[in-house]
Order: C-alpha cells, then structure tokens, then sequence
C-alpha cells in the first residue's frame, strides 16, 4: 500500500451561523485506501463533503487533496476528485450518454477521449448497453453506476461517495461495495464513502468515526476494535456513539 | 488548464439548455403561448381604448399591437431568465447543480455560460415570436430583425442576471411564489413594455420615474429601437449597467465564503 497522502484534513471546524457542525477534525487518506466515514445521521458527514468539495469555504482549519489547498487551489483540487453526491445529481431528461459526456465536457476533455472514457467506465459497471437510455428509465442501482462511472471519467485521484447506497436492494449495494473496493486495491485510488451501514466494511479498511461532529476514533478496523474494546464494528460504533444506532 | 477546457466547459453548458429546451416541448409553447395571448387577445382589447402618438423610433402612427410587440419580446425574456432562475433553485435543491459547481473551472466562468446558455434559449423564443407575429402583419423592416440581436443578446444576459441573483437568495423553490409577486408582475408593468413613459406621466409622476428608472423598460426600449434599425444610446449603458451589477452580484451569492451559499445550512449527515 504506497503512504502517498492523497486527503488531508487538519483542524477543520465549521459552523451554520451558532450551531457547530464540525469541530476540530483531523484525518488523512492515503492512496489506495479505503476510509469509511461512519456516522450517524447529523453527524457532520454531509457538511464535511460540502467542505472538501468547497461547496462551503473552509473558514477553520485546512483541507489539501494531494498537495493541492482546497480553498486556495481550487480548481487543481478539484480537477483530481470524483464525487457521488447522497442525492442523485443526474439530469433525468437527458440519456446516460449524454449526463456523462456533459460531465467530461466540464473537466475539458475532447469528444474522442470522453467516448472512449465512457465506454470503459461503463462496460466496467456493465451500464454499456443502456447508454441510450435516458436516466429517468433507470432504477436506482443503475442510476448510481451511472453516477460512480460519472466520478471516474477524469481520473481522479481521490472518490468521495456519500452514502451511495441507500435505498437500494442487497445485490445493487453488494456490487457497488465491491467494486469501489477494487478501484482502492487495484487503481491505486484513495476512496472516502460516508455511510451508516455497518456491513458495507471490509476487514482491510480504514475507519473514521464521527459523531456530532467530531472524530471518535480514527484507524485500522483493528484499532477501532481495540480502542473501543468492543468485539464487533457494531458494538464499537454504539459505544463511540453512544448508543445511537448506526 | 487551457482554453480548450473554457470552450468545451460552456458549450457543455449551452448544448446540455439548449438540448433540454428542445426536448421539452410543454415549456416551449407555454413560452410562446403568453405573449401570444398579450398580443392578439389584450392588444386588440386595448387598441381602441389607448391613442398613441408618434413617438421616436416610429415614424408614423402605428397599432398597439406594434407597440407592444418589442415589450413582448422583453417579457419572453424576463420569464425566461425568472425561469432559469427557478431551474437553478431546482436543480441546488435536487442536487444536479453542484456536479457543476464542483468541477473545476472558476464559478464567474460557469455561472456565465448558463446565462449564456439561457439567453440563447430565449432568443430562439424571441424569433418564433418575431415569425408568427409577422405572419399576422405585425411587421417590423427586415434589417430590424438584424439589429435586434445584439439587444436581445444583452437584454437577455441583463434579465437572466437577474435571475441568476435571485437564484442565489431564493433557499426553497416554494419561494419562488415571491417572485412572481414582488419581482415580475412590478417590473412588467411598471415599465414601458405595455404603455409608452407620456401615458403614465398623464396619471402619475412617481409611477412614470419608477418606469424610466426601471431596468426592464430600459431593455425593451433598446429592444424596441435596434427593431427598427436605431441605436438608442441611453438604454444600451442603462442595460449594460444593469448587467454588470447584477452578474457581480450573483457571482458574490453564489461565492461559497462571501454569499448566501455559505450561509445555508447543509442536509443530511
């Protein structure tokens, strides 16, 4: 596993107007690696996206993705991330083709490149076959393969998802974790996936814990383990949390 | 980053509003259907109840329905910027405007080429328009139909400015009754689009300041000259003005540390 650091968050902290949503939080992601932010809902975890993906400017503390300031090097960091948002941010009028290749034209790639781009994300999520379709045809599995295939197409350095699966049925969520999971291990990609689904954690992973916005435990799932002193990723989460369910 | 990036990003932009214009047929009409009923039902109402004088850039004394056609043109173009406005409410709300917030190219740049892209998607309004109305003799000289697309063009980024600006303050889309009220229904009719500046100095003074000074009337006047080949200098820097101020200050709302962006608060874990 390379240590290259691809995320870094120091000290970070954030406020809607008197109400802390993120206080003091520190965490890094290595190239790689797949993080889990596990959180409860009001956690914080949608806030800190917003963060990383300065739909909000950081006011307190720091945000680098792969070197790059997220507040003063805007545009460089973005241009090395993927993200799926929680809500579906595809346009449901227009064909798969067509969301994917609008994305490719916003990080300036040429029409030659973003067809050949496309055409492997989408064979890779087996969605090849149904890029004619428009997305409101969809069912929320494939819409969210769209959406992975979507974050890819610029090759990014670093995936973002938050909670990606909810709402969907068992084999849709199966196939998602997995293959994110391959793009970490075999693409060398740093992987952060917000959720509450316990059952989404591979034994390799790497586990943050937030709550009420702050980082309870951060680690190896065997250090969360130990420092909880809990047997099970559920027992852990319900003691950092304090009992609230995940 | 290069050039290259800038020009695929907008026309991205452009291809995606125009292609969704297209497609979606039911706000075409409905486009069309309004000042299609101004024109042929409230203008031939109102022909016999209002005079009009010869009044520059007429040379002649002409029909309501002439006069009206130009305002009309205004109007295709502030429901479509107020349009665009509700769209992008919709699309924060529903999440699709953040893939273009996230990617990489500075927010003036993509927040230009979707008023770029709207102000391309009322023009074509504008000219269906223009088409019907000249199959029923409202007529304007050919080269008119020339000139007026550089006042269209900057009408249209002036009102879809504006509603870019209130796309930035509006949170929720059921605010977007307000608008309506507070926004489009005063600048209508409290401009030139309906009846010329003389009329209203007849019944008040204040109403016919409000009018002069009003941003709409300033664009259907400049709409309303360029149709008939002249360059009214006035409305144009009024216009122009208009545009700068009210771009800029979208482009500070939609600034995530400065506007009201940044003041909103984030849903979901």
């Amino acid at each position: 596993m390379s240590e290259k650091i691809a995320l870094s968050i120091d000290d970070l902290s954030f406020s809607y107007g008197g109400k802390k949503a993120l206080d003091s939080i520190d965490f890094k992601i290595r190239a790689g690696e797949c993080t889990i932010l596990l959180g409860p809902n009001g956690a914080g975890k949608s806030t800190l996206f917003s963060l990383i993906t300065h739909l909000y400017d950081t006011h307190q503390g720091h945000i680098e993705l792969c070197g790059f300031d997220v507040r003063q090097q805007t545009r460089q960091a973005l241009a090395l991330l993927g993200v799926v948002f929680q809500q579906t941010t595809l346009d449901m009028d227009l064909s798969v083709l067509q969301n994917l290749r609008y994305h490719a034209s916003l990080h300036g790639l040429s029409r030659k490149v973003a067809m050949q781009r496309i055409q492997k994300e989408l064979e890779q999520l087996n969605m090849y076959d149904r890029r004619f379709e428009k997305i409101r045809q969809l069912n929320g599995g494939h819409r969210r393969r769209v959406e992975i295939a979507r974050a890819l197409l610029h090759k990014p350095k670093v995936l973002l998802l938050d909670e990606p699966t909810v709402g969907l049925d068992v084999p849709s969520r199966q196939s998602i974790v997995d293959y994110v999971h391959h793009l970490a291990a075999n693409e060398n990609m740093a992987v952060l996936w917000a959720s509450h689904l316990i059952d989404e954690i591979y034994p390799n992973d790497h586990l943050v814990v937030l709550h009420k916005g702050q980082v309870k435990a951060n680690g190896s799932v065997n250090d969360v383990l130990q420092f909880s002193q809990s047997t099970s990723i559920k027992e852990a989460f319900y003691q950092l949390t304090q009992g609230e369910q995940a | 980053m290069n050039i290259l990036h800038y020009w695929r990003a907008m026309w991205g932009i452009i291809g995606r509003e125009l292609w969704r214009f297209v497609t979606q047929r039911e706000r075409f009409i409905s486009a069309l259907v309004r000042p299609l009923i101004w024109l042929f039902v409230f203008a031939a109402g109102f022909r016999a109840a209002l005079g009009l004088a010869i009044t520059p850039p007429y040379e002649t004394y002409i029909l309501y329905e002439v006069y009206i056609t130009p305002g009309l043109l205004g109007m295709i173009q502030l429901f479509n910027g107020m349009q665009s406005s509700l769209s992008m409410v919709y699309d924060r709300e529903m999440g699709s405007m953040r893939i273009l917030l996230v990617s990489p190219l500075p927010r003036w740049f993509l927040l230009l080429s979707k008023l770029l892209a709207g102000t391309g998607v009322s023009i074509v309004q504008a000219y269906v328009f223009l088409a019907i109305a000249r199959s029923y003799d409202i007529e304007a000289p050919w080269q008119g139909y020339l000139w007026v697309l550089p006042a269209l063009v900057l009408s249209g980024l002036m009102l879809g400015a504006l509603g870019l600006l209130l796309s930035s303050f509006i949170k929720q889309l059921e605010n977007f009754a307000g608008v309506m009220n507070f926004v489009i229904f005063p600048m209508f009719f409290m401009s030139t689009a309906l009846y010329p500046l003389w009329k209203l100095q007849e019944s008040s003074e204040l109403l016919t300041h409000l009018a002069q000074y009003n941003p709409f009337s300033q664009a259907v006047e400049l709409i309303r000259f360029a149709l008939y080949g002249q360059f009214n200098q006035t409305a144009f820097v009024f216009t122009l003005s208009a545009f700068v101020i009210f771009m800029l200050a979208a482009i500070l709302g939609y600034n995530p540390s400065k506007g009201m962006m940044a003041r909103k608060g984030g849903a979901g874990g």
